[in-house]
């Protein structure tokens, strides 16, 4: 008998006043509480999570028997046929959801169709591009233990290899000259079945299949400085190069590619639930209880205490009560088209009018370092990439303001994860933080490296490339912003990324002052849960 | 200590925002899921043996009738009642037949039983109430009396919505109807004499009387009928239970069929009047087993 009589709020602007209280700032794997300067200061506060579908497992198989412009899929299955599921990957959703996670209860509804229609060539493969592989540990959360015990023996479930000379084909070029790549075993299957995790507007759509199972060549073709500077912003579909170009690569995969049969879900913003000691981070300040007051100043006081170490694993043990709120499959952009609706739905808030200085708490987690380092290039990438980027219409913060983040950003990699990342801080970035330059001196050195290669192939490693790409993912925000200020942060790390670091928020609001000038709009843009900026 | 105070201080509201309403914990909003647990049922089955059972045994030496009605029945039934008094439910509790008792949830007053955090825990682990609004059928009403009967309880309602203050049967709100018609469950009748005298409404303290309980038919409902003519139904069967009560099974039956069933509702009368009309206290008119004019049914 749990009830939610109450229907979830929408997003609003706060006009920060007197009786505004301090507003809760992340601050990796802690937290600042930052009094904002009244009268000429907003705080974006995210829709409410919305309601999950009551029952996620019926709703999957009427989703799988009613397809979108596209046949149901058992009269898809056929005994002899060659089926590939192919699956997003660690990086979503964020932070991992408790169990069982939507690829489980996806993959073992198209399995029960696909042994009721006999079907026995059956191979799924976690679609990472460039990412790290998953571990065995991370596959069985992802997809439960029936699935990996009834696959993984045989080899039959794995991460896929863009780097496998054998393993990837070139399946055409699109009208723009861009190579579209996909793995084999996909490629020459007879369906390709892609289960994603919708959690913004970037994912999903044919980035799915063209991306994820791409390698270099093919995704190069738009993780580079020009396509990411055009892309104003990479969560406006309509205004994303990156979309657009991923959209392309989709027609040739139509043409020359395997049949894809597209399943996507979409989850609510339930991120560190309504009960529980980190409810309150989800909370509007003035409407902490004194139980949550309680809880938060105990696990503030806790958190410092701790080893950064233990703190890390304390905040990536963590698993997120996500609701499942649509699940609709069948012919990728139209199923795109619908997963984008309720994406929108979730994220969307109205914002009138641009900042001088925005100001943004950075969490412990991007898609990047689950159970792994937020090492100081991933900072740069949650704010400047993300977060920056979660706009429709214009950036919230004008041209040539001040992007205001706080984080510690410690000088700390972790070496079996993130290898090139290292050398691209301690090495490229020492020379120029100038995007365009890096892509031009330093990217083919690092993607072509074998020892990278190696790692990425055998152990847990991101692609030599994939630091370049972080970088380039904050390019159109650093092409934007006059500066940027960490609060809080390692100060010789913060210089390395280019930007600068300040104490306090209040030294970085003064500090604001020297590039837009005296007494600036300040935007704050407030999370969790996240949100996107519709700005008029 | 900055920390205390800032446990301590509530936050300010900022001016340009509607303070939220408090979302109740307790009242209509209070989460009986977990009576459904095994701890829960065993507090309950304590309180049963322990309590009720000679507590009403003491001040009511009730009387049961009927009770073979329900041996067949194993799944979850609605069971709708008459209602006096505060004793009503103790002696439903002691007197239902045990393999349906097991699981069952009593539908209690919102306002009443759910008023505070421990009226509510208390209603909960002792009586396995669930929490309904007494003045109308809302949503979430609904929703409580419909989750007690998905985990395969039984739900016990006094459909009139409250305690008679004068002795006779109030009508009969659709409500009890609307739930198991909608869940698909029997509806058991149920009429209660004698509590009345033994904890009147407004008493705190139990007298000693005489009180019986007879259990009528279960009631199927088919998909045509509306939960108005329902409840219609159930309220007439309460009357000809009271009637079986008064005058035997077969008096009762033949008066039944030539639609002369005398109703228990309270007549358009002045209140002395519906009073005077209910005769003696029925414990002074109640027949002693050695004087019973028919066999138990």
């Amino acid at each position: 008998m749990s009830k939610k009589p109450t229907a979830p709020r929408p997003g609003f602007v706060l006009e920060v006043d007197r009786q505004t209280p301090p507003i809760l700032f992340h601050h990796g794997e802690g937290f600042r509480m930052e009094k904002l300067p009244i009268g000429r200061t907003r705080v974006i506060y995210a829709p409410e999570p919305l309601r999950g579908l009551e029952d996620p497992d019926s709703a999957i198989v009427d989703a799988l028997k009613n397809p979108i412009e596209d046949d149901p899929l058992p009269s898809l299955l056929k005994p002899g046929m060659k089926l590939t599921i192919a699956f997003d990957d660690v990086s979503l959703p964020l932070p991992p959801m408790q169990r069982p996670d939507v690829r489980q209860r996806i993959i073992e509804a198209v399995l029960d169709m696909a042994a009721e229609a006999g079907v026995d060539d059956v191979h799924l493969i976690a679609a990472l591009a460039l990412h790290r592989r998953m571990t065995e540990a991370e596959l069985r959360h992802a997809l439960g233990d029936r699935i990996y015990e009834s696959f993984a023996p045989d080899g039959q479930l794995y991460n896929h290899d863009a780097e496998d000379p054998d393993g990837m084909v070139i399946l055409g070029e699109t009208k723009h000259g861009e190579s579209v790549q996909m793995n084999k075993r996909a490629a020459e299957s007879d369906l390709v079945i892609y289960v994603n995790i919708n959690i913004v507007s970037m994912d999903g759509g044919w980035k799915s299949t063209a991306t994820g199972l791409s390698g270099y060549k093919g995704v190069s073709a738009h993780h580079n400085v020009h396509t990411m500077e055009q892309s104003k912003s990479f969560m406006d579909q309509k205004k994303s190069e990156l979309h657009k170009s991923n959209w392309r690569q989709g027609e040739v995969i139509k043409e020359h590619g395997p049949r894809i049969f597209q399943i996507e879900t979409t989850i609510n913003t339930n991120t560190f639930g309504e009960t529980g000691p980190m409810s309150v981070l989800q909370k509007r300040e003035w409407e902490w209880s004194m139980k949550d007051r309680a809880s938060f100043t105990a696990m503030n006081t806790g958190l410092k205490a701790m080893s950064s170490a233990n703190r890390r694993k304390v905040f990536h043990s963590w698993k997120a009560p996500y609701d499942i709120t649509s699940v609709q499959a069948g012919e990728v952009e139209a199923v795109h088209k619908k997963t984008t609706e309720m994406v929108y739905k979730q994220h969307l808030v109205p914002v009138e009018g641009q900042t001088d200085v925005m100001t943004m708490g950075l969490p412990y987690l991007t898609p990047y370092n689950v159970n792994s380092i937020m090492n100081p290039i991933l900072v740069m990438v949650q704010g400047l990439g993300y977060f920056f980027n979660l706009y429709k219409g214009k950036p919230l913060v004008r041209e040539g303001g001040v992007l205001i983040m706080s984080h510690p950003t410690p000088w700390e990699f972790h070496p079996v994860h993130h290898p090139s990342y290292i050398d691209f801080f301690e090495q490229v970035l020492a020379d120029t933080t100038n995007p365009a330059e890096i892509e031009k001196k330093y990217e083919k050195q690092f993607a072509e490296d074998e020892w990278y290669r190696h790692l990425y192939r055998t152990s847990y490693a991101y692609h030599g490339v994939h630091p370049f790409y972080m970088w380039y993912w904050g390019s159109h925000a650093m092409k934007h912003l006059g500066q940027v200020i960490i609060v809080g942060g390692d100060p010789k790390a913060v210089r390395r990324l280019g930007f600068k670091p300040a104490t306090t928020l209040q030294d970085a609001l003064e500090m604001a002052e020297d590039v837009v000038g005296p007494q600036p709009t300040i935007t704050h843009y407030h999370n969790p849960p996240i949100l996107m900026a519709d700005v008029t | 200590m900055s920390w205390l105070k800032f446990i301590l201080d509530k936050p300010t509201i900022p001016e340009g925002v509607e303070p939220q309403e408090q979302q109740s914990t307790t009242g209509v909003y209070y989460d009986t899921e977990w009576s459904n647990g095994k701890a829960a049922k065993v507090v309950r089955l304590f309180s049963v043996w322990g309590f009720m059972k000679p507590a009403i045994g003491l001040y009511g030496s009730p009387k049961v009738i009927g009770a073979d009605r329900l041996d067949e029945i194993d799944g979850p039934v609605v069971f709708a009642s008459n209602h006096h008094s505060h004793a009503d439910t103790t002696l439903l509790l002691a007197t239902i037949p045990a393999h349906l008792r097991r699981d069952l949830a009593i539908a209690a007053g919102a306002d009443y039983f759910f008023g505070n955090r421990i009226t509510s825990l208390l209603s909960t682990l002792f009586l396995g109430a669930i929490p309904i609004e007494r003045t109308r059928l809302s949503k979430l009403s609904i929703e409580n009396t419909e989750s007690a009967l998905k985990a395969g309880r039984s739900l016990l309602i006094f459909p009139e919505g409250g305690r008679s203050n004068d002795g006779w049967n109030g009508e009969h709100q659709p409500g009890a109807a609307f739930v198991a018609k909608r869940m698909g469950v029997p509806i058991v009748p149920i009429y209660i004499d004698g509590t009345g005298t033994v904890l009147p409404k407004g008493s705190n303290w139990p007298t000693r009387a005489k009180c019986a309980v007879v259990f009528g038919e279960p009631i199927t409902i088919a998909d045509s009928e509306n939960p108005r003519s329902i409840a219609k139904v159930v309220e007439r069967r309460v009357a000809e239970l009271a009637n079986e009560f008064s005058v035997g099974w077969w008096e009762a039956k033949k008066q039944s069929y030539r639609d002369q069933t005398p109703s228990a509702k309270r007549p358009e009368a002045g209140a002395w009047r519906r009073r005077w009309a209910l005769g003696p206290k029925p414990s002074e008119k109640r027949h002693s087993p050695s004087q019973r004019r028919w066999p138990k049914v």
